[in-house]
């Protein structure tokens, strides 16, 4: 019984809350990643990219919510995400139609990229507070729970909890559909077979007749999709604050280049191991370890190897410690 | 040699004058709160009570046989200690201010009196500062406060944990000498009676997401979460989250926690819980309201009534003490606000100037009981709140 009672308290405070931030890092990484596959440079805008489709869905789920629509349990947010999509992309277009595209008629080298992508992010930056305003907002109208831990003990007797969120759930269902659609989408059509080809070589493709432009837009739009889906997510379960989001950067970050830049399947793996890594070396493991240990070696103390606010630092500890020994992160993605 | 001398003259001449037509002029007092910042919700309407303060002294004729009052304001920014230090030396040097009111959060208030009030020499009535580390700053007796210093709040809160029988406590603060402050008195209190404090951990205002937090202070264990935060900020993503996550069920709220918003946004969270805030009654309290809602504000926000009662005994000092130099008027700042005298409640300050001009003595009452102790703050009384069904229900006055 002390065992089980130990692995609950580890799923509700670790495993639970860490699979639904690592699903939201592994969105926000896939963007970074396409964009670095395709267009070649680290899009420092990518978070507050992510605060504006956010910022978009929040008010057409104001506009839905003024006209009375709602989706019973869910939040109304899912219903106002198309929306926020296709405002992140008009916004992502632009951008490239009036900055980028002159940079890469160019020919210019990717750190000047990354510096324009420096600006957009503080003009973004700034659109998202005056739109919205810097308040926190809370916009999760459904259901909270799928189980409180009330309920869990209840139902199990046993001694410790287990919750589990809706937006928790949510995030995660979304998280695999949408990635299940991305790899379909890059492996299985004409379109998406273009854009690697176009990642793998940009000559070779453009002798095969891949336009350029049509390939730039379509990340774009796919960047944009994720972002916004990615802000959304994290949002529903945490709440939205524009500079929160900032702050988001520096894991998703880590999580593309640990994963690899430019793969994929390395930004989803990058993601969940910078959010598990995060919790589990902030979190206090003596109650967890009280229930599995022997009463002898119970622990005294926290067991917590670093406090809570030194959360950030640990995405940084892994990020150097995967770019010392091995530059191309663990699923040999392009070296930095 | 004889121009010079003349030309010397002549400016002393120009400077007497204006001199002489200075002590016609409107007595300044600077009012320093953080009208931009965490707590910008609340400061309009502490700069609106010292705004009635004023005008009731000056409607009555003034203070120093008619002379104005003027506020001037500045914004104390609560968080930035170098622009809130930036914006009193202003008040101080440029506006000439004779008094100052404020400044708002402990951090600020701290740096201000360092930097600006005690190298000047100017006096400081905070209205809401209330870290236990003000009591001993180095302040040449030119600090004030009409807010309880949270010493006093650390222990009518281990009081009310011992009255219920709970023993052991997990504690979370604000990171800021605010929430430091009062958790460390808090502790020290509760430790004193024999309760065990099982971890006291702080907590960052304004982040999303306040799981990993929470994980820590379960894992400690308690009968309940003490929360010293902010009930818009940190204070309420931890509850939020120690009630998601059924790592608490019973909390513990200081006065940065006492909101109505929150009551009804976490309804279901809190109920059962319980918490202590600075409180007044009485006929001041009575007097102050009437007179606030007259004005067109709230008298219900926090620390509107510390901000009439600031600006009003800096007045009363000064008339008291014949002067505006705060090192001549610091010391009747005690006496005005103590017995024995005549009592005089917001609404009565007119009078009040008219006592101390004819030599009398007053005992001011205010908006709060004002009662100046140990280094010129007030002792303040608290409530002792159960939260029912979305409601705050008074237990008793501590």
């Amino acid at each position: 019984m002390d065992f089980i009672n130990g692995l609950i308290t580890f799923l509700n405070f670790v495993a639970v809350p860490a699979t639904a931030y690592g699903a939201q890092l592994a969105l926000g990484a896939l963007g970074v990643t396409l964009v670095y596959g395709i267009l070649r440079f680290s899009n420092f805008a990518h978070g507050d990219t992510m605060a504006f489709g956010t910022m978009a869905t929040i008010l057409a789920t104001w506009g839905l919510q003024s006209l009375g629509v709602s989706l019973g349990p869910l939040p109304t947010a899912l219903l106002a995400l198309p929306a926020g999509i296709l405002a992140t992309v008009l916004l992502v277009l632009a951008t490239d139609r009036i900055v980028y595209r002159f940079y890469r008629r160019q020919r210019v080298v990717p750190v000047i990229l990354v510096i324009v992508s420096m600006g957009v992010m503080f003009v973004y930056n700034g659109l998202t507070r005056f739109i919205i305003g810097p308040d926190d907002r809370s916009f999760d109208d459904g259901t909270r729970f799928l189980m409180s831990a009330g309920d869990f003990r209840r139902w199990t007797g046993l001694e410790e909890g287990l919750a589990i969120r809706s937006s928790q759930a949510i995030t995660l269902v979304t998280a695999i559909v949408v990635v299940a659609v991305l790899f379909w989408f890059l492996n299985r059509t004409r379109t998406g077979k273009s854009m690697r080809a176009f990642s793998d070589n940009e000559d070779l493709a453009l002798l095969s007749g891949i336009s350029p432009e049509r390939v730039v837009a379509i990340t774009w739009i796919i960047v944009a999709a994720l972002a916004t889906v990615a802000g959304v997510l994290y949002g529903l379960d945490k709440s939205f604050m524009p500079f929160t989001y900032f702050q988001l950067l520096l894991p998703i970050f880590a999580a593309a280049i640990v994963g690899g830049l430019g793969s994929p399947l390395g930004a989803i793996a990058g993601g969940f191991i910078i959010a598990y890594s995060e919790v589990m070396i902030t979190y206090a493991w003596k109650k967890v370890l009280g229930y599995w240990l022997p009463e002898s070696l119970a622990p005294s103390n926290l067991v917590q190897l670093l406090s809570t606010d030194y959360k950030f630092a640990v995405s940084f500890a892994i990020l150097v410690i995967v770019l010392l020994f091995r530059p191309t992160g663990l699923f040999r993605g392009k070296s930095v | 040699m004889n121009k010079l001398l003349l030309a010397t003259a002549l400016t002393a001449a120009a400077g007497a004058a204006t001199a002489q037509e200075g002590s016609g002029d409107p007595i300044r007092i600077g009012v320093i709160l953080g009208f931009t910042g965490p707590i910008e919700s609340i400061t309009p309407n502490m700069g609106n009570a010292a705004d009635l303060a004023i005008s009731e002294i000056n409607e009555a004729g003034g203070i120093l046989e008619g002379r104005m009052l003027e506020a001037v304001r500045a914004d104390s920014t609560c968080i930035d200690a170098a622009a809130a230090t930036a914006a009193a030396e202003r008040l101080v040097t440029s506006d000439g201010v004779a008094g100052i009111m404020g400044a708002d959060c402990s951090g600020v208030t701290g740096a201000i009196l360092a930097n600006v009030a005690v190298p000047n020499g100017v006096a400081m009535v905070s209205p809401s500062a209330t870290s236990p580390a003000l009591s001993s700053a180095e302040d040449n007796d030119l600090f004030f406060r009409t807010a309880p210093s949270d010493a006093r709040q650390g222990q009518v809160l281990a009081d009310i944990l011992q009255s219920r029988d709970i023993g052991q406590v997990a504690v979370t603060y604000t990171n800021n000498d605010y929430g430091k402050g009062l958790a460390d008195s808090f502790t020290a209190s509760f430790e004193e009676a024999g309760g065990t404090v099982t971890l006291s951990a702080p907590h960052e205002d304004g982040k999303a997401d306040y799981s990993a937090e929470i994980g820590a202070l379960s894992s400690a264990g308690g009968e309940a979460l003490v929360v010293l935060g902010y009930s818009d900020q940190g204070g309420r993503g931890m509850i939020q989250s120690a009630y998601d996550t059924g790592a608490f069920d019973t909390f513990m709220m200081g006065d940065g926690m006492f909101s109505n918003e929150l009551i009804t946004e976490l309804s279901n969270a809190l109920d059962g819980s319980f918490g202590a805030v600075p409180w007044s009654e009485g006929e001041g309290t009575d007097a102050f309201a009437a007179q606030a809602e007259e004005a067109g504000f709230d008298p219900a926000t926090s620390y509107t009534r510390e901000s009439y009662d600031g600006v009003a005994l800096l007045a009363l000092a000064m008339q008291a003490a014949g002067s505006t130099d705060p090192n001549e008027y610091k010391a009747s700042m005690m006496d005005v606000a103590n017995a024995p005298g005549e009592e005089i409640l917001p609404g009565q300050l007119g009078r009040a100037m008219e006592i101390l001009a004819e030599g009398g003595d007053v005992d001011y009452v205010g908006g709060t009981n004002v009662e100046l102790v140990g280094s010129g703050e007030a002792a303040g009384t608290y409530r002792e709140y159960d939260i029912q069904d979305g409601e705050f229900v008074t237990v008793e006055i501590h």
